[in-house]
């Protein structure tokens, strides 16, 4: 049973760390009430903040929410968007949605491949670059699209392809 | 942004009519200072193409001449032709020059005064711009997204004032109603019935909810609608809100979509900081406000049902309906919920009257539609056209066919759920009747173009794959049967199927579409029952003679089930 005693209240939860990252994070359900519905938006924060989302912060997450870690779990892998692992230093997402896949978003992915050996979803072992996908996000007048860094880039082909990948591959 | 609220730090709130129009007159005499606007496109296409860059160098290069006060540079909203970004637009003289780098800047400024630079101009009187009807997207470029004067200034939120002060809620569903719109968001529901059957529920919690989780693949029109017109979207959602009684409202936006959220928010902050938002809206006892959900990147979230469980916190599963979200929806109470587009009609609706919306469009599809299109077509971008255009119009004469030497094979519409037209259908008129007798659908608005190098067995395997890994999982036809007609559209497509696997696809499909709980499933067989009524020739090639006439599932003429040369 949910009680008003300060020492069951979600709020008197400390974070795991004393990063400061995780004021960001209690702001966000405090905004919410600690309600069920802070969840996802809870998680994007956490992701935002931290790049992935790893057991201690699910399970901080599950206990000041008051839900149960399945439930969290449940969450983060239902949504494309969550990761569970640390991304690479560099991000290059490949859109597959139909105009890019029409348009050869395939090459984009296989020059990418035989630059670094990574397939769809894998990060390079020395953490440098990951390879993502994405179900489109909506740059198809210039497809083929990917995002490198953040970044859109548009009317790619597997040589230019190439270029953007050789950069992150040599420099430090 | 920040310069841009600078501005209006001393803005009043907006509790009248007149305070609406002191607003607008406000506003007209700011821009009526300047000899010149020039407007450089900030579409996510423009933007990858360097209009930032084009942008900051316009600006600097003007406050350097010192000539800031004879003309104003603004980010604007989309243009639509993709195509040529990135764009800059000129006005009042109408110019829109295409492909400018910040290297034009000079010419650019330096024509300002005189006749416009023709190399760069773009034919903004050509077809791709007069065959279209602008609705939701009108004043297209002209607006700066960020600022709530410039829509102020364009006759933004004069509905909701009208509503407010002049019409019941009964009054405001019979305008809607009467203008026949339908919703945009694909199935073509009767907004006016949907609006009536929230404003009815007896409850005193009642919430409206935007949909714009645009899952689609190949479909950007909500993406640039929210992007370019905040205002309206939002004007049109706290009309709703007042219709049907509701005091609370969402726009559920997709992650991916992160410029999309940052001015709708950005909307919402101006919205609430003139009192168009909030307690007592214009003087009346109507109180309403608005937050953004941000999702998850689940395609299955489009669907209503799941779209309620994603906002309430959970895993975005559907429910059956009934009970209809229009009875219970978010959190058990009703709820009424629309697309993006359908909530961009309102506005203007209510402005121009039902009658003149009904004059648009056909006998049962009124009004104008967005398009997103791509693919192999000349012209790539967003177009609004009326209801009614035939196919062959918005693909030849508005996007300008296929590139040269290659042969048009198929428009895909409709998204994942949608089918693959033909030449030989594309007099067929685009509206939700004829749409669907083809075996497609409207969808939310992708157009995708594909010429002779698709295969349409790989298309429909390629949307076969995207619907097995988005299918949330709940129901069994949709979860076990997508991969199983993705098993064998993929042994087709390697030439290994029979004709008894043909059969059993078709009989697949069948119990896909019919027994799945929600859209997803249901829509999920019709790219491959389209294809397969249309190019079945195509099918029959990779079975019967082991071979991928268009080259795209291995090379062409070459047997499927010889193994690739390792030399």
């Amino acid at each position: 049973m949910p009680s008003s005693s300060p020492i069951n209240a979600p709020h008197s939860m400390a974070p795991p760390t004393d990063d400061p990252r995780w004021r960001l994070v209690d702001t966000t359900m405090r905004h919410y009430g600690y309600a069920p519905n802070a969840l996802i938006e809870t998680l994007r924060i956490v992701q935002e903040s931290f790049g992935y989302l790893d057991a201690i912060a699910m399970k901080y997450i599950a206990r000041s929410l008051r839900m149960p870690l399945s439930k969290v779990y449940g969450v983060v892998t239902f949504y494309g968007l969550f990761r569970l692992k640390p991304p690479g230093e560099h991000t290059c997402t490949v859109c597959l949605g139909t105009a890019c896949y029409i348009k050869g978003a395939k090459n984009l992915l296989d020059a990418v491949k035989l630059c670094t050996g990574l397939l769809l979803g894998q990060t390079s072992a020395d953490n440098k670059i990951s390879l993502l996908s994405c179900r489109c996000f909506g740059a198809c007048g210039i497809a083929p699209a990917a995002i490198l860094d953040g970044q859109v880039i548009g009317n790619l082909n597997s040589s230019e392809m190439e270029k953007h990948i050789r950069k992150w591959t040599v420099s430090k | 942004m920040n310069a841009n609220n600078l501005n209006n730090s001393k803005a009043q709130t907006i509790r009248s009519n007149d305070d609406l129009l002191l607003c607008a007159e406000r506003e007209k005499d700011r821009q009526a200072q300047y000899k010149q606007n020039l407007f450089v496109c900030m579409g996510t296409a423009c933007q990858s193409c360097g209009s930032t860059e084009v942008l900051k160098a316009l600006s600097s290069r003007i406050k350097d001449l010192g000539l800031e006060k004879d003309y104003l540079i603004s980010p604007g909203g989309c243009q639509g032709n993709c195509s040529q970004a990135p764009l800059v637009s000129v006005h009042p003289q109408n110019v829109l020059y295409q492909n400018i780098s910040p290297q034009n800047t000079n010419d650019i400024i330096g024509s300002l005064k005189g006749s416009p630079i023709k190399e760069l101009s773009c034919d903004n009187q050509s077809s791709f711009f007069a065959r279209q009807t602008r609705i939701v997207t009108e004043y297209r470029g002209l607006l700066n997204p960020e600022r709530i004067e410039d829509y102020i200034a364009v006759g933004g939120f004069s509905s909701l004032l009208k509503v407010l002060t002049q019409m019941s809620p009964s009054q405001v569903i019979q305008e809607i109603t009467c203008s026949g719109l339908r919703g945009r968001g694909g199935a073509g529901y009767p907004t006016g019935l949907k609006w009536s059957t929230v404003a009815k529920a007896n409850d005193s919690q009642k919430y409206v909810i935007c949909n714009a989780d645009e899952g689609d693949p190949g479909a950007f029109m909500n993406r640039n609608v929210l992007e370019d017109y905040p205002y309206k979207i939002l004007e049109g959602m706290t009309i709703a809100g007042y219709a049907v009684g509701a005091n609370q409202g969402y726009v559920y936006v997709r992650a991916e979509y992160d410029v999309a959220v940052k001015r709708v928010e950005n909307a919402i902050k101006n919205m609430q900081r003139l009192a168009l938002l909030g307690n007592s809206i214009g003087n009346t006892s109507f109180n309403f406000n608005l937050e953004v959900r941000v999702g998850g990147g689940a395609f299955v979230c489009g669907e209503e049902t799941a779209l309620i469980a994603s906002i309430e916190g959970g895993r975005a599963l559907p429910s059956p309906r009934p009970p209809y979200p229009a009875e219970s929806g978010l959190w058990g109470h009703p709820t009424l919920i629309n697309n993006v587009e359908t909530y961009g009609h309102i506005a203007p609706i209510i402005r121009n009257g039902s009658q003149w919306f009904a004059n648009i469009g056909t006998q049962k599809s009124k009004g104008t539609k967005t398009f997103a299109l791509s693919g192999c077509i000349k012209n790539t971008g967003l177009v609004e056209v009326a209801l009614g255009t035939t196919l062959r119009e918005m693909i030849f004469d508005i996007g300008g066919g296929v590139p040269e030497g290659r042969k048009f094979k198929a428009v895909q519409t409709g998204g994942p759920a949608g089918g693959c037209i033909p030449e030989s259908q594309l007099d067929a008129s685009i509206d939700y009747e004829s749409l669907k007798s083809l075996g497609s659908f409207m969808g939310s608005g992708g157009m995708i173009v594909m010429d002779d190098s698709s295969c349409m067995v790989d298309v429909a395997k390629y949307f076969m794959q995207f619907c097995a890994a988005e299918s949330c999982g709940k129901c069994i036809p949709c979860r076990v049967g997508t991969v199983h007609i993705y098993d064998l559209l993929n042994k087709i497509t390697k030439g290994e199927a029979s004709l008894e696997d043909l059969s059993q696809l078709e009989s697949l499909c069948d119990v896909v579409q019919n027994t799945s709980l929600c859209g997803l499933g249901q829509g999920a067989p019709n790219p491959v029952l389209s294809t397969l009524h249309f190019f079945k020739d195509e099918y029959i090639a990779h079975i019967v003679d082991h071979i991928c006439p268009a080259g795209a599932c291995g090379p062409k003429g070459q047997d499927l089930r010889r193994p690739a040369c390792v030399l």
